[in-house]
């Protein structure tokens, strides 16, 4: 094909988009990086060098593992039960039955809903003589402090995660299960093949690698829970629900202390990068071939 | 047919209970919100039908708090950030899926780069930039407006969305318009664009859902509550009524009625099944 356009053009269309990339996440990146080898603890105005130490004082403050091991509870609780459930329920919703357009909706209207309204809700059935309570002592169970009690909070914010993302991850895995070839579940049914041993022998193998991208997009928003937090419990108590990017905000917002909230930026970011990064190699390679 | 009929039953089971499991939150919160101030909102056993119905929560809500402002205040950001993806990406997308140029590798890769960085790393320096370029609403409203469209007027996402899109659009639609004379952006503004129709239209609707419900970036640079966006705004309730659970209702429920209309008006794109979402915050 013949070249319409001049030697400039091309980079003339990209410059807008460029200058705001460059302005509001290049810039910043790097600063991020140059701010978390400075020391703002002391005077604000005026930072001094301090090399690794934030990284140090970080690996010896109790607080940070604190905020670690809560991250850890929400991967291996939230992300499992993300990448399941919500196929579950995309299989049912697949078959041929009535209603499903109402049945999508219904499910997904949790994932439009703010998610500040969805904490303050949320927050509601935990009240301390809430519906939720009232439902266990009806069981004969004693009343929990849900987001009170530092043993229950992080699992009472995990499940509100988890009910505003199930919508999300039935819909990925909808569009997925469309492409398993029809005639595949035709050969299972002339085999006479069981609702469960057609799903687990035809559906999760095909579906594989939906379930692969599932978890890495699940994991990598359990890393950056900000909102549950902030609305709900605002990292109490004792620390029981502080996650790393509540902590980065407290730090670099509420403390001041610049240097010391950078590189927990710094360590967030390296881990969200892998994360990313198996995503984009193996999962969505496709969309992003040049 | 027994069985048939049998799995069916137990399919609209299991459906029926997860679509209440979604909803219940909300009802209950629209329940709390139309109680009166004489009934028991801790009331053993609980009252999911109001005993003494009342619109009050919401008429005292409204008059109290400027949920107007909020609403006007969410409805400019979301805009503003909509029109500038929308332009942006697909400025950005088309070279990039149509065009020959040196740098072009680089200038992919960088883009691909920003997908693996979450804003909540780089939050803290995108906010000494916006106060540095006086893009906060200390200055004036409209700089506070700016600072709050500004770090997503774009994202890669929406690029690459754009990019897809024009990459599926035959080559001849350009080289036809090429011989009838137009040029370079002529053809991306009058023939390109409009065939990318419904690209753009899913772009500008999970654009417009994730800026609505953002919550971080606006609660980091806001200052004055008369530009409080809804999500803002409501969380502040908690705080004005501190255990008024019947006014935090009332206004939880108010701000979620329109993002509720504009999810059901617009659900084809979000439930078609299609959707490969940025929504996700």
């Amino acid at each position: 094909m013949f070249k319409y356009y001049g030697k400039w053009a091309p980079h003339l269309f990209l410059l807008p988009a460029g200058v705001i990339l460059l302005i509001f996440f290049f810039i910043p990146f790097f600063q991020t990086i140059v701010l978390s080898f400075q020391d703002y603890s002391n005077n604000i105005y005026n930072p001094s060098w301090i090399g690794i130490g934030n990284y140090l004082g970080i690996f010896k403050n109790p607080v940070f593992y604190k905020v670690m091991l809560n991250t850890f509870i929400y991967l291996i609780v939230a992300v499992p039960v993300l990448a399941i459930v919500p196929l579950f329920l995309a299989i049912l919703i697949s078959q041929k039955i009535r209603g499903i357009t109402v049945y999508k909706i219904l499910i997904y209207l949790p994932v439009i809903i703010s998610i500040v309204v969805a904490a303050i809700a949320f927050k509601w059935l935990y009240a301390d003589q809430g519906i939720l309570n009232y439902l266990l002592n009806v069981l004969h169970i004693n009343s929990v402090g849900w987001l009170t009690d530092s043993k229950y909070a992080i699992y009472s914010v995990i499940i509100l995660t988890i009910w505003k993302g199930i919508g999300y991850y039935m819909m990925i895995y909808l569009a997925a299960l469309m492409s398993v070839p029809k005639e595949l579940y035709e050969a299972c049914d002339i085999d006479g093949a069981s609702f469960l041993q057609k799903h687990l022998t035809v559906t999760i193998p095909h579906i594989m690698p939906t379930i692969a991208l599932v978890t890495t997009i699940s994991s990598i928003s359990a890393m950056k829970i900000f909102a549950e937090i902030y609305v709900m419990t605002k990292g109490g108590p004792l620390n029981s629900t502080k996650t790393i990017v509540y902590y980065i905000y407290e730090k670099a917002f509420e403390n001041l202390d610049l240097g010391y909230a950078s590189a927990m930026a710094v360590i967030l970011l390296v881990v969200v990068m892998i994360f990313s990064l198996i995503n984009i190699c193996c999962f969505e390679r496709n969309k992003y071939q040049i | 047919m027994m069985k048939k009929i049998l799995k069916s039953f137990s399919i609209h089971s299991v459906l029926i209970f997860t679509s209440l499991l979604s909803i219940f939150p909300f009802i209950w919160l629209l329940s709390t919100s139309l109680k009166g101030n004489s009934e028991n909102i801790f009331a053993y056993p609980p009252a999911l039908i109001p005993k003494e119905f009342t619109f009050a929560n919401y008429v005292g809500v409204w008059h109290r708090v400027d949920l107007m402002r909020y609403f006007i205040n969410s409805m400019v950001v979301a805009g503003g950030t909509v029109i500038l993806n929308l332009i942006l990406s697909s400025l950005a997308g088309y070279p990039l899926a149509r065009m020959e140029f040196k740098g072009k590798k680089i200038a992919f890769f960088a883009i691909l780069a920003t997908i693996m960085v979450p804003f909540q790393a780089i939050m803290l320096p995108v906010y000494l930039i916006t106060l540095k370029l006086h893009l906060v609403d200390s200055v004036n409203d409209v700089a506070g407006f700016i600072g709050l469209v500004m770090p997503f007027a774009v994202s890669a996402f929406g690029i690459f969305l754009m990019r897809q899109a024009f990459l599926a659009i035959p080559r001849e639609m350009e080289e036809a318009a090429i011989v009838d004379g137009c040029n370079v952006f002529q053809v991306f503004w009058k023939v390109l664009l409009p065939m990318v129709k419904p690209s753009l239209a899913v772009l500008a609707i999970f654009t417009f859902i994730g800026s609505w419900g953002e919550f971080l970036w606006p609660s980091i640079v806001l200052t004055k509550e008369s530009m409080f966006t809804l999500p803002v705004g409501i969380n502040n309730l908690q705080g004005m009524f501190s255990s008024n659970w019947r006014y935090i209702a009332a206004g939880s429920i108010i701000s979620t009625i329109p993002i509720i209309i504009f999810f059901l008006a617009m659900q084809k794109y979000f439930i078609a099944g299609e959707n490969e979402g940025a929504v996700k915050g």
